[in-house]
């Protein structure tokens, strides 16, 4: 007990200087502020998104090789056109960096160049999710055939929701410098919706390996 | 306009439709306030009202139960009871409760003047209150949900028309559910980021007090919890109502599963319910004893090492499923394990208490209560984790003793501890102490009532979730003893409220520092200023506002220093003036309206509704983020 009440009394390590009380406090560094709060927010939400995925992810591979009628992956998976619609929303990842990197030198025009290419990339991704979806149902695959479809359909459509919020999140980064209210004091929020954009990314890297590329089970 | 005239500055431009809000007193200021303390007081009192709606059908189960055959509730009305009962005093009373404590304490006891995200703050606020009158109206809108707080599948996964769970009860329970998550999720995130960030100066990791530390911990639980849990309820309304098959065994479904992916959140939930109350008691124990906590870092370590625990034994519910031997010798032996970090704090508490001059106050009550109710549920919990033995026990009222003493035991009692240490902080009245007294007395013994005998019914036999049984049993008199108890409860809570309202304008002054404290929110006026602190503190040792108080002379006996707390009465004198704080803001309101009509829409299936939820969410997000922070 000695011990711990000993380190009471240790002094206070070396303080930065008083601020001032200009500001409440907000986004101000704190003891140890190595990330801005925005910025740890961001990261926060997004290992907690980790596991919403993961939760999806082991379902869809509990369930693997376990429907009973109805088509299976093998039947319908046309694994050349979804590594090539892949392809693009991996590249769309180099489209983020290259705006965030025009923004942060204040060069708006290269900015909304690079952020405009940047959610094509990820439309075009989600316009080939929804072809295949539509070519998948048109062989008999709906949510309702068999595990497959379920776990499927509900895996893929909630990345391609995450994508679809990415898309409007960028798009609003554009309209707002196009009004100029994108400052240079706001390149972080440019930063941030990058995490998320590459985070998203990152994710259909695994779904893809885990839903495509695996070999299928069964015969 | 003239040169002269300055443009306004940002934070009063006006954007959208809404006018930016610019009272801080007043109902608006209410709807508006991004205030830590405000939105604090919110929470508490919100999750009050819900304590006494669950308290309400808690009391109409008892009445059930009162006699054998009871006729008082049918037995669909029964299920909707004790599902409501468990889902609202879990994640409408203990979560916001403890997370309505920490908005207002926390920031005070790391000096800062807010929290990370002021306006994140309000919305996860109005997500809760949204989500709770959400799953409320089910009772109007064709029958409140049914399938028990944990919703097993496949009963609540087979599909509507299979004319299994037949009412929208279900649907409002996993959507709801979801809501509330999105709720719980932001408050993490903002208490995290609060307490790494915002510390003021000098108050490294392992000076934060306690109860900050363990709002830390839950909060890395909540963010990490609700996702699988989301998962699974999503899972369940899609098998539902949209055909998929998740939980159909007969279409090789697995519906322990959904058992897996639920308990993986519900044994963390439990800890995040918890370690608030064991943060309280660790800031109220020295106080009430003037003595430093015993092992402060072994308090907070094994406070941790709870949370990490908590992730490896949530198989304990599942005992009886099938999962075969190995699987539940070792879910059994990581049960054992976690109840050492338990004990711990147990003998920390004690060693506290040991040796100090102990002030008998209410708060001290309830807190001794809790370490001694907690110890009993914490031994029957130890009792299950022995795999025969809760074979046994499990679904009888055995689980539903347990759980309370941990949960009503542990949880509220500490809660209520809570409430009478810092009401004088909050409304700058002390809680009448003799009132206090009668509410302990009489919830503790009414308490003890209620639970004590379910561990005997259990053991004989009865079952849970069951709206009768027959005569002859041999379980009538503690049956009776069960439901008279539960009405002493009901009345300790009555007094509780009354002694709340008649304090705020009647009780005695009390001061800034009414306990003798040890932490900084006993350093600023009570209730405090807007800005918290006039001056950022400086911190130079845990228990800083002590050590400005106290010194010890070489006998290691107590000396009060003549400048006593001088700091905080040199702050006094500033006036506050050139603090900014951020502005209120309409759009948390806003956003989190659009929550509960997407999840109208959902159950009800109607495009046209999700279309005005969708509105209102892109509006309320629009608006939020061209508004300026402050
Ligand atoms: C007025 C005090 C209370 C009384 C009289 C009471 C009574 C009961 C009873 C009799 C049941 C079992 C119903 C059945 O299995 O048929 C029950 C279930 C439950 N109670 Fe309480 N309770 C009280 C307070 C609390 C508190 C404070 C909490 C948590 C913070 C809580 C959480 C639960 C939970 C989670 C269930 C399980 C519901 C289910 O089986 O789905 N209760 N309560
Ligand atoms: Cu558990």
């Amino acid at each position: 007990m000695a011990i711990i009440e000993q380190t009471d009394l240790t002094p206070a390590p070396p303080s930065p200087p008083e601020p001032g009380h200009d500001h409440g406090g907000h986004g101000g560094p704190g003891p140890s502020a190595a990330l801005t709060n925005p910025k740890l927010a961001m990261w926060l939400f997004l290992a907690s998104d980790c596991l919403f995925f993961g939760a999806f992810i082991s379902a869809y591979l509990l369930y693997r090789g376990r429907e009973q009628d109805g088509p299976t992956p093998r039947e319908l998976f046309d694994i050349p056109f979804t590594s090539a619609t892949s392809f693009i929303l991996l590249m769309s990842s180099l489209g983020m960096v290259l705006a965030l990197a025009a923004i942060q030198r204040g060069d708006h025009r290269r900015f909304r160049l690079w952020i405009m290419a940047t959610a094509l990339f990820g439309a075009t991704f989600v316009a080939g999710q929804i072809f295949e979806f539509t070519e998948f149902s048109r062989k008999g695959l709906s949510l309702d055939t068999n595990l497959f479809g379920s776990s499927f359909f509900v895996l893929t459509g909630f990345h391609g929701a995450h994508v679809c919020m990415g898309i409007l999140w960028l798009l609003s980064l554009w309209g707002m410098s196009t009004q100029g209210r994108l400052g240079p004091e706001k390149a972080e929020s440019v930063e941030i919706a990058g995490l998320y954009w590459h985070f998203v990314d990152v994710v259909w890297i695994v779904i893809f390996t885990v839903i495509y590329l695996m070999p299928q089970p069964g015969t | 306009m003239t040169t002269v005239e300055k443009a306004p500055p940002v934070s009063q431009r006006e954007v959208g439709l809404l006018r930016r809000p610019r009272a801080t007193t007043g109902f608006a200021s209410w709807l508006t306030t991004v205030d830590h303390k405000k939105i604090g007081i919110l929470y508490v009192c919100t999750a009050l009202v819900f304590f006494v709606l669950g308290g309400v059908e808690a009391l109409l189960i008892r009445l059930q139960l009162f006699g054998p055959n009871g006729t008082v509730l049918t037995a669909g009305q029964y299920n909707q009871m004790f599902t409501m009962h468990g889902t609202t005093m879990v994640f409408l009373v203990g979560m916001p409760i403890a997370i309505g404590l920490g908005n207002y304490f926390v920031p005070l006891q790391i000096g800062a003047r807010d929290v990370a995200f002021p306006r994140i703050n309000m919305f996860g606020y109005w997500v809760v209150l949204l989500g709770g009158i959400f799953m409320y109206s089910s009772f109007f809108l064709g029958g409140a949900p049914d399938g028990g707080w944990f919703g097993y599948t496949p009963l609540t996964s087979a599909p509507l028309d299979s004319g299994f769970l037949p009412g929208r009860g279900p649907d409002f329970w996993t959507m709801g559910l979801i809501l509330l998550g999105v709720g719980s999720t932001t408050s993490a995130i903002n208490f995290i980021v609060t307490c790494i960030n915002m510390r003021c100066p000098g108050m490294s990791l392992l000076r934060m007090p306690v109860f900050t530390w363990m709002m830390l911990v839950i909060a890395f639980l909540t963010l990490f919890a609700i996702p699988p849990v989301t998962v699974a309820l999503t899972m369940v309304f899609f098998d539902r109502n949209f055909g998929t098959l998740f939980f159909d065994p007969a279409a090789g479904g697995d519906p322990l599963l959904y058992q897996h992916l639920f308990w993986i959140f519900g044994h963390p939930e439990v800890y995040i319910l918890i370690l608030p109350g064991m943060g309280i008691v660790s800031e109220t124990l020295p106080v009430f004893s003037r003595k430093p906590l015993f092992g402060y870092a072994i308090v907070v370590f094994s406070g941790i090492a709870i949370g990490f625990l908590g992730w490896g034994v949530w198989a304990h519910h599942m005992f009886v499923t099938g999962l075969g031997p190995v699987a539940i010798s070792a879910f059994g032996l990581a049960t054992m394990l976690i109840a050492i970090p338990t004990g711990v704090k147990i003998f920390n508490w004690l060693g506290t208490v040991w040796g100090g001059s102990v002030r008998l106050t209410t708060s001290m009550l309830f807190s001794l209560g809790f370490i001694a109710m907690f110890t009993i549920g914490g031994l029957s919990g130890v009792m299950h984790s022995v795999v025969p033995a809760d074979t046994q026990q499990t679904d009888t009222y055995f689980v539903v003793a347990h759980f309370h003493y941990v949960l009503f035991g542990g949880l509220i009692l500490a809660l209520f501890a809570g409430f009478y240490y810092w009401y004088p902080k909050v409304f700058g009245r002390m809680l009448d102490e003799r009132m206090g007294k009668l509410n302990f007395w009489t919830m503790f013994i009414g308490f003890n009532l209620t639970f004590a005998p379910m561990h005997f019914l259990g053991l004989w036999g009865q079952p849970r979730r069951t709206y009768r049984y027959d005569e002859g049993l041999g379980w009538e008199t503690l049956n009776q003893l069960v439901t008279v108890g539960s009405f002493i409860i009901a009345f300790s809570v009555l007094v509780f409220i009354v002694n709340a309202v008649v304090s705020k304008s009647r009780g005695q002054v009390a001061g800034d520092d009414p306990w003798d404290g040890r932490t900084l929110e006993w350093s600023i006026s009570s209730p405090p200023p807007e800005y918290n602190f006039a001056e950022v503190p400086e911190v130079h040792s845990r228990d800083d506002f002590w050590h400005r108080k106290y010194t010890e002379d070489d006998e290691g006996r107590l000396v009060p220093l003549p400048s006593g707390g001088a700091e905080a009465h040199a702050a006094a004198g500033h006036d506050g003036h050139g603090i900014h704080l951020p502005s209120p803001s309409y759009f948390p309101l806003v956003t989190a309206l659009g929550l509960p009509i997407l999840g109208y829409a959902a159950v009800f299936q109607n495009v046209w509704i999700a279309l005005l939820g969708a509105v209102v969410l892109l509006y309320g997000i629009y608006a939020w983020a061209i508004e300026p922070a402050d």
